[in-house]
């Protein structure tokens, strides 16, 4: 099994951590990983995107042109990377700020309103774990226990007390997510 | 006890450093390769083991800091990007003329000049051809992992003592700034056990003075040290090329391809297998030595080889002198910091074979 | 009398210190180096530290310093000594470290280096040798050049206008918080060598404190391309130089006089 997965959006909506908590995650259910980010000025403010894939081979390319999953929180990186989207791969999405919807036919399209909840719930700092569990119960591929595992290991151990709040955040993601096409 | 972390390539060089018994690092920030100098300090490696990190005013400080400190006999080391690397080229002839040890590693970002900071692999002619002023070589390691970021470095600490030369890890943005999974070796003590009969560490009465010099005003006697040199090299290259292969066997074409593009290239061959098409890798792992032999070695029975390098070709060159031109060898790469796709890569191998089978019409 | 009665040892009033090798002097006849070679060593005799002392020469007249001096050294690039030294000091702490440079070197081209090892506070000792001049390239326009100074490069007299104002590089670095002592000496006279010997004997000394830089310059002359005698040399010295770059301690035990 091999899970190509680009995440991207905004700088700062926690984009590459919660890749590298999904990297960990990874790790902690024996898989071979990588973490490979956009990297430079751009990642405050800007767009920022991290590759991450997840297998059980060695993996090859870190570098990748189409990805089995895409998550998205952008418009700007909806449209850079819709296309970019295997035939039959995954696109999950916060519709928030979105005007351009997705609209291939050939991939299974999901919105989570993390956005929205996170505000809602008044945890705008989870939301990037909103939007991991909208992707976990997609592709269950990584069992919650090694998430959280992943989370202990990908925070320093003074922010370990976030962890029952982002477990929360994680499971209100996956309650919320919706399939968009059928 | 070796551990099993989740680690940027830069963070990897900089643990296994600490953890190779390295005593001194120098260096200055420089993007895509701060997190080595940061790791540093935040792990305090000089508590951990005695280390000395130095944040110097400029590159050319910090190469001349890793000569001085090299002159000690001990495990010193820099690291840096591109830009940083030209500025060291003055130190870093004057280490190679006075054959001191020491790693160095440059982290390469798209140039010329100031570039961008993307990676890049354009610093290969830099790198494998002398770098600065004068005949001399490095030994070149060319990291394709994040593993093999932490294991090049007690590798180059080994090789730069045994021959007493600097070892330069040639890295790109790409390796510097990923994760992957890195088993680290256990912790080796501060010391070395290679010859420290030539280093300065005080005349006593039992001994000549000591002096580390790369001057020599006498040219003749200026020859003869080249020519030590130069039988140095020879032997390097007879005795630590290093590279791997890829479903080399039974490929008619090839690639070479090295750091990041390597792992490209991987998935480009896994690609074009799946299309039933013979293709190979090639990836050297030591830069210099070049595996020429070897890659001489396997020209006849191919068909034609593809250099993939994230520059306007370089490598290219020595492969072709490796092949002496028996088979068609041509170059494909972006560059100035952008990375080229596996499927573009692809593409490019498709179209060499195309051209190769519509010669043979 | 006899000359095997003269060299007999009861007549003996000078001796060369073993610290300084056989090889003969390459400087010119009345150049300041040689002098300035023989009390940095004597200091280190004296002290009893030669197995301790690891020295670092410069690019210039003196890039052969570790041909006469009888130590462990190094030869720096142009200007790269104080960040030399620094490496080997960092990973050698309990060694006496020096670095022995002239004005291009140290105030030119190695401007950066020396700031900053003087302001990191590396616990070295500098000794500086300023003429004027570039010596080994032939006698071209140095930072430390005076007003109007006829050199190679500034053939008509150096012009502030155009070509700068001799840079006080000591009374600079004086002020650095990482500097604890600063003082300015000449070897032209044997009253002035005893003094200058003092003076490096304290910069020496200093390093035990781990206080920081101890700079000592040593304003000198350069008679071959100042083109004038040796003696004449070491008055246009005393006229010209003493009065912008005045001998005695700048800085002491950390404070400026």
């Amino acid at each position: 099994m091999t899970e190509e997965i680009i995440i991207a959006g905004f700088g700062g909506q926690g984009v590459l951590s919660m890749g590298k908590i999904l990297a960990y995650s990874g790790m902690m259910q024996d898989m071979e990983v990588s973490w490979m980010p956009s990297y430079g000025p751009e990642m405050r403010g800007g767009t920022a995107n991290v590759t991450v894939i997840l297998s059980t081979d060695r993996i090859n390319s870190p570098i990748l042109n189409e990805f089995d999953t895409a998550i998205i929180l952008n418009q700007q990186s909806l449209d850079k990377f819709e296309p970019l989207i295997k035939p039959g791969g995954i696109l999950l999405y916060d519709n928030s700020g979105i005007t351009r919807f997705p609209g291939r036919k050939d991939i299974k399209i999901y919105c989570v309103e993390a956005t929205e909840e996170a505000s809602r719930m008044s945890m705008v700092k989870t939301f990037n774990m909103i939007v991991l569990g909208a992707y976990l119960k997609i592709q269950p591929f990584v069992k919650l226990e090694n998430v959280l595992k992943g989370i202990a290991k990908s925070l320093p151990p003074r922010h370990h007390h976030t962890i029952p709040m982002n477990n929360d955040a994680i499971i209100r993601g996956m309650e919320i997510v919706t399939q968009e096409n059928k | 006890m070796p551990e099993l972390k989740l680690m940027k390539g830069n963070e990897a060089i900089a643990e296994a450093a600490i953890r190779a018994g390295a005593d001194g690092y120098f260096g200055y920030p420089i993007t895509p390769q701060s997190e080595i100098l940061e790791y540093l300090m935040v792990e305090d490696a000089h508590k951990r083991t005695g280390m000395v990190i130095l944040q110097a005013e400029s590159e050319l400080a910090a190469i001349n800091m890793v000569y001085g400190a090299a002159c000690t006999g001990k495990k010193i080391m820099t690291s840096s990007s591109s830009p940083g690397i030209s500025l060291m080229q003055e130190g870093i002839s004057y280490i190679a003329g006075a054959e001191l040890p020491c790693l160095i590693v440059n982290v390469v970002r798209g140039g010329p000049g100031l570039g961008t900071i993307q990676p890049s692999q354009a610093d290969y002619f830099q790198s494998v051809k002398g770098g600065g002023h004068g005949d001399y070589r490095l030994i070149v390691l060319a990291p394709a992992s994040v593993q093999e970021m932490s294991d090049f470095v007690p590798l180059g600490f080994d090789l730069a003592f045994k021959y007493r030369i600097p070892v330069l890890i040639l890295s790109d943005g790409v390796i510097g700034q990923m994760m992957e999974k890195v088993d680290l070796f256990d912790q080796v003590p501060r010391a070395t056990e290679f010859d420290q009969s030539w280093v300065l560490s005080g005349k006593t009465h039992d001994r000549p003075k000591n002096t580390i010099t790369s001057l020599d005003l006498e040219a003749l006697d200026m020859e003869k040290h080249n020519h030590h040199l130069q039988a140095k090299y020879k032997l390097i290259e007879q005795n630590e090329v290093r590279y791997e292969e890829i479903l080399c066997d039974d490929a008619e074409f090839i690639f070479i391809a090295y750091g990041a593009s390597a792992r490209i290239c991987q998935k480009a061959t896994q690609l074009a297998r799946d299309k039933g098409l013979k293709v190979g890798l090639f990836r050297p792992i030591t830069l210099f030595p070049f595996p020429k032999k070897e890659i001489f070695a396997r020209s006849e029975k191919l068909k034609a080889i593809l250099s993939v390098e994230m520059s306007a070709g370089q490598m290219i060159e020595d492969i072709q002198l490796a092949t002496k031109f028996r088979v068609k060898s041509e170059h494909f790469g972006r560059y100035g910091g952008v990375i080229h796709s596996p499927s573009e890569v692809l593409e490019a191998m498709e179209n060499l074979i195309k051209s190769c089978d519509n010669g043979n019409k | 009398m006899e000359t095997n009665n003269i060299i007999s040892p009861e007549n003996l009033v000078y001796k060369k210190t073993s610290l300084l090798t056989d090889k003969i002097l390459t400087f010119c006849p009345g150049c300041g180096h040689g002098t300035t070679h023989r009390i940095v060593m004597e200091v280190v005799d004296e002290m009893g530290i030669q197995s301790e002392v690891i020295g670092v020469a410069p690019v210039g007249c003196s890039v052969l310093a570790y041909d006469f001096m009888n130590i462990d050294m190094v030869g720096a690039a142009h200007g790269r000594a104080p960040a030399v030294a620094t490496g080997i000091k960092r990973v050698y702490p309990e060694k006496f470290v020096f670095t022995y440079q002239g004005d291009g070197d140290l105030a030119a081209i190695g401007t950066s280096e020396t700031i900053h090892a003087c302001n990191r506070g590396e616990n070295i000792t500098i000794v500086f040798i300023n003429n004027g001049i570039y010596g080994m390239t032939g006698g071209q326009m140095a930072p430390t050049s005076l007003e109007g100074m006829k050199t190679s490069t500034s053939p008509y007299g150096r012009n502030v206008e155009t070509m700068g104002y001799p840079l006080k590089i000591t009374d600079l670095i004086a002020r650095l918080e990482g500097v604890y002592y600063v003082s300015r000496q000449a070897v032209h006279t044997a009253a002035a060598v005893r003094k200058a010997k003092k003076a490096i004997r304290i910069a020496f000394e200093n390093q035990k404190l781990k206080k920081g830089v101890s700079f000592v310059e040593i304003v000198s002359n350069c008679n071959s391309n100042w083109k004038q005698s040796p003696v004449k040399a070491n008055q246009w010295m005393e006229e010209n130089m003493f009065p912008y770059y005045p001998l005695g301690d700048i800085k002491v035990g950390g404070v400026l006089v």
